[in-house]
């Protein structure tokens, strides 16, 4: 199977329908993007900072006692949040800011909903010193008020956006907009595998590491490859990541977790979201519907183009897990594992723990660990206290 | 080479200042550790667990940034931040839970400050299935209820100490207490590098890791040792394991940095080797800050981590015979620090690396270009956010 | 007379040893007299003098808090021993002081030595100091004949039961309990033989202490021990200013059966 049949397309999703200005901002990112993502000197910088900065490689752990609770097929952890800013976000961030950089931008921009990316933004932009604007919706600035302080921390300039809902969607639309004024000189380094062409190819290759570390690593572990790869899905650039080095590898089953009040690949139909075409939650008007995940970084009504094509070509499986699900996911890998992780990441471990028990002990799986747990703890507490 | 004299004591220093009842078991402890030390199948499991689970080894990262800006010496950070649970913590609290299992104790008790290795401990325990009860101040509860919820998370009892001051040496005293009433099935993991013999040895021992990662990368990078170590000082965990494997090089220069709170004149601080006397404190005898009546003080600083009245026996040695120096930055100094390191490298330590990092900054500047400093990043800082926001305000720039 | 005299005598006299303990400054270092002149009334073979400190890591919740009510009232060992030495020719039994290590090195082990002596001081406890440690200020004490008394774990090895016992000066303390001092109501039921095994080792009177607050617990701990110490249940009584417990508590050591 070929993914990628016409650059930017995955089957009959990606592509780019955006106004021409911004199409021509595109083309030269899409130019920039090739030349550089195979370029030796390119890439031994990336690897450099992912090593010496980041702290890659992160291990692929063995979950022994959670393994043995399950009793089913071994389960291995890829632990995305053991990096510099505690998620998978940075290894994105990193690469776009080298290219950044190549393309001779001046200053940065980004859209943030909770404030991860934002931060993981702020963050390279504070180490190669360059200026940081991050869009973000008013009523997100109030609720993460301390990740705002954190951007500010690092030098970062946020702006918080009061238009329409003063949500995520509404930072998108502003930092595009900020684009097309400022192209010149100005870098939008979007956060996930969503967005017209070339930004999901291009945040599939540079989150592509954990899936070609863990492949390494699980080979050399198990001498096989793994039965299953599970990851959490919102806009899916953690999934696409953790999936990419075995799309190919079709013993291998990938499967897609989300959450059951954000279900986006499970129940949704094709549509157009932000200049591209891909699985929206959708009503019969092709109105996106509101989503209501417990995760901020899921709580998103489409999903990335090549998502949308592993869905349709039955490569990927989806499935849903509930918020009930979920909180038990997270308290069991804490409790027995003493690993906190996101509630993102806790969907992806809230269905290994189904799965596994359905499997054999001769078989193992890949739960990508996307990220830490620390900012979920006084959403958890409030939940979990009343 | 080693700085132990006799058996538990660093010149003076050190020693087992305990009750009784808790001779048994630390000579019990002693020779545990001991048979550990030269057991490789302990060895092989502790590095199994800090390759996998820890995330080690720590990059050594230039901090290319950073340097430009002082413009002098080249700054290397030793990258504790990135293991899990976000401090250096983690690799004593998993050396000393597997010693535990191996003595065999199911139970865990410990003390904990702002929480970190109260956290620390209770991830190891989560992991390696032990029962785990952690005493921390009541003030300190209240102030860090997130990481007491974290603690509970991890499966590990968390009980409030109403008692003296109801800060960390409160808890303390209460660890010690409980694990004198239970000491046929409880082993304490002390989180620094005090108490009585062989804590402050085996505390050390299971920090080494990054003095030893450090020397051999500095090595690979640079191709020789850099000029001066750094590393800040409260009870002297993350130093002393910092420090130790640098000690027989003569050439290259030990610093501690303590807290100097609001400034050692204002006598708020705790900074234990510039103001303190000699004395014994939780089973060790070090400097420690006491009245004339040798009653002990309330240390002072804007990091809980360092907020501890006495600095472990062994830097007591260290800077008696002139081979580490000591010195300390105040609270505001501290601030400056994780400012600076965020701005010039995105990099958010905690407030306790950040007196490294200021101090560190101070230093380079007085140095050569082809001078290297590697300064101990002991932490990360997201749990000191709150306590920045309240700090710095709407001034942060 | 040397502690082990005032100790020998009571017990030679058919008695048994009872030694109560009491938080100097607990309640006031203006009663301290009186106190110690009225449990002396009582017949009571020596007193210990517990001196308040900052970090009790060895004392239970009772002595922990008449610690920090005496702290609060601004008593510390100078001038508690300052107190004593004003009405120590009133005193007849010895006095033992029990402080944790850190205020005797802040007063100068030799300068404490002298002062606590004038004092009326024959013995001391320190509950963080064991054997091992103890040459940081012995020799200052053995100069002003001020006896170092051991506190032995009865759950210790044998070798380490025997090394104490030959090292005590005055008595040998006993800790009947793992732990820490309060009042318990269970013990260990093979206390006896762990006596009788301590006696083999030494000459010393050997008094029990941790835990015991009842006169039962008295008699009991006195048919096989040279007497008994008590603590928690003496600094509460006096706290409560209860001198009927503490009077039937001194009573119980005297009818002790002797073995």
């Amino acid at each position: 199977m070929k993914a990628t049949e016409k650059r930017g397309y995955f089957g009959e999703f990606g592509g780019s329908s955006v106004p021409s200005d911004l199409q021509n901002v595109l083309d030269i990112l899409e130019e920039n993007f090739y030349r550089y993502k195979d370029d030796e000197e390119f890439n031994r910088e990336l690897n450099y900072y992912f090593e010496e900065y980041v702290g890659r490689k992160s291990p692929l752990y063995f979950a022994e006692n959670l393994t043995k609770q399950c009793g089913g097929a071994k389960i291995y952890l890829k632990r995305e949040d053991l990096n510099h800013t505690g998620s998978h976000k940075i290894n994105n961030v990193l690469g776009q800011i080298l290219l950044a950089k190549r393309m001779g931008a001046k200053r940065v921009i980004a859209e943030t909903g909770a404030g991860q990316h934002g931060v993981a933004t702020a963050t390279v932009c504070a180490m190669f010193g360059i200026d940081c604007t991050i869009y973000m919706g008013a009523e997100d600035t109030k609720r993460q008020s301390l990740n705002v302080f954190r951007m500010e921390l690092l030098g970062a300039k946020v702006v918080a956006v009061e238009k329409g809902q003063g949500r995520l969607k509404d930072a998108v639309d502003e930092a595009f907009a900020d684009l097309v004024k400022n192209y010149e000189h100005t870098f939008y380094l979007l956060g996930s595998a969503v967005g017209p062409h070339p930004f999901p190819s291009m945040v599939k290759h540079f989150q592509s590491v954990i899936s070609k570390e863990s492949k390494k690593q699980h080979l050399a572990k198990e001498g096989k490859l793994p039965a299953a790869v599970l990851a959490c899905v919102g806009g899916g650039s953690n999934a696409i990541g953790a999936f990419a080095e075995y799309i190919d590898e079709h013993n291998v089953r990938l499967i897609d977790v989300e959450p059951d009040q954000a279900p986006t690949l499970t129940e949704g139909r094709p549509g157009n979201l932000h200049g591209f075409r891909c699985i929206v939650l959708q009503d019969e008007e092709g109105t996106p519907l509101p989503t209501y995940s417990i995760a901020a970084g899921l709580d998103y009504p489409g999903v990335g183009p090549e998502h949308s094509y592993l869905k349709t070509s039955g490569r990927a499986e989806y499935v849903t897990v509930t918020n009930e699900e979920v909180l038990e996911g997270f308290q069991t890998l804490s409790k027995v594992e003493g690993i906190i992780p996101a509630l993102e990441s806790a969907h992806a471990v809230a269905y290994a723990l189904t799965l596994a028990p359905a499997l054999s002990a001769e078989d193992s799986i890949i739960v990508n660990i996307s990220g830490r747990g620390d900012k979920d703890v006084e959403q958890v507490f409030a939940m979990l206290k009343k | 080479m080693t700085t132990t004299t006799a058996a538990g004591r660093f010149g003076a220093y050190g020693g087992q200042f305990v009750p009784e009842t808790l001779m048994t078991p630390l000579l019990e402890l002693e020779k545990s550790y001991e048979e550990a030390k030269q057991d490789p199948a302990f060895q092989e499991e502790l590095h199994y667990y800090l390759t996998h689970y820890v995330g080690r080894e720590t990059p050594l990262y230039f901090a290319e940034r950073l340097t430009e800006k002082i413009g002098g010496a080249k700054i290397y950070l030793k990258r504790e931040d990135l293991n899990h649970t976000g401090a250096h913590k983690i690799n004593n609290a998993l050396g000393q839970a597997l010693l535990a299992i191996r003595m065999g104790k199911k139970k865990i008790v410990a003390e904990t400050g702002a929480g970190q290795h109260g956290v620390a401990t209770a991830t190891a325990c989560a992991l390696l299935n032990l029962d785990c009860i952690v005493y921390m101040g009541a003030e300190d509860v209240k102030r860090q209820a997130l990481n007491v919820f974290r603690m509970e998370l991890l499966g590990a009892k968390v009980i409030s100490v109403e008692k003296g001051s109801a800060t960390l040496k409160d808890a303390v005293n209460e660890a010690l207490r409980h694990w004198v009433t239970h000491i046929e099935d409880t082993h304490y993991i002390l989180g620094s590098a005090l108490g009585p013999h062989p804590f402050p040895t085996i505390v050390r021992d299971f920090q080494r890791v990054i003095g030893d990662e450090a020397r051999i990368q500095i090595q690979e990078q640079e191709g020789r040792l850099p000029n001066a170590v750094v590393a800040c000082v409260g009870g002297g965990s993350n130093a002393i394991g910092m420090f130790y494997p640098f000690i027989g090089d003569r050439d290259v220069k030990l610093i501690g940095v303590e807290a100097a709170g609001a400034g050692i004149e204002t006598g708020k601080h705790a900074a234990a080797i510039a103001g303190g006397q000699k004395g014994v404190l939780h089973g060790a005898y070090m400097y420690l800050l006491q009245d004339e009546n040798g009653f002990v003080q309330e240390a002072h600083s804007i990091s809980a981590g360092l907020d501890y009245p006495a600095v472990g026996p062994e830097h007591c040695f260290l800077s008696d015979i002139g081979r580490a120096a000591y010195d300390s930055v105040t609270d505001e100094e501290a601030l400056e620090g994780v400012k600076l390191l965020c701005a010039t490298e995105g990099i958010l330590p905690a407030i306790e690396s950040a007196h490294a990092v200021f101090y560190t900054s101070k230093l380079a500047a007085t140095m050569k270009k082809d001078d290297i400093i590697i300064v101990c990043l002991s932490g990360r800082g997201d749990k000191d956010v709150h306590t920045l926001i309240d700090a710095l305000g709407g001034n942060m720039r | 007379m040397t502690l082990q005299t005032a100790m020998e005598s009571a017990i030679k006299s058919g008695e048994k040893a009872f030694v109560p303990y009491i938080m100097a400054g607990d309640g006031g270092l203006s009663i301290l007299r009186e106190t110690i002149l009225r449990l002396q009334h009582l017949g009571v073979t020596a007193i210990e003098v517990g001196i308040p400190f900052t970090d009790p890591v060895a004392d239970g919740p009772t002595i922990e808090k008449a610690g920090e009510r005496a702290l609060a009232n601004g008593v510390n060992l100078r001038n508690v021993l300052a107190a004593l030495k004003e009405f120590a020719h009133e005193v007849k039994i010895p006095l033992v002081a029990m402080t944790y290590l850190n205020p005797i090195l802040a007063y100068g082990a030799a300068a404490f030595a002298q002062d606590a002596y004038e004092a009326g001081i024959r013995g001391l406890i320190v509950p963080d100091m064991p054997l091992e440690e103890s040459s940081i200020i012995h020799t200052e004490l053995s100069e002003k004949e001020i006896s170092l008394i051991q506190l032995v774990s009865l759950t210790s090895p044998t070798e380490r039961i025997a090394k104490l016992a030959a090292a005590s000066e005055g008595f040998i303390y006993a800790v009947t309990v793992n732990g820490i001092t309060g009042a318990r109501s269970v013990f260990s039921n093979d206390l006896a033989p762990h006596f009788a095994n301590l006696k083999s080792y030494s000459a010393l009177p050997v008094l029990a202490g941790f835990g015991i607050s009842t006169p039962e617990q008295v008699e009991a701990f006195g048919s096989f021990s040279d007497g008994v110490i008590v603590g928690s249940k003496i600094v509460d009584a006096l706290a409560h200013n209860d001198w009927e417990t503490i009077e039937s508590l001194v009573k119980a050591s005297k009818h002790a059966e002797v073995n």
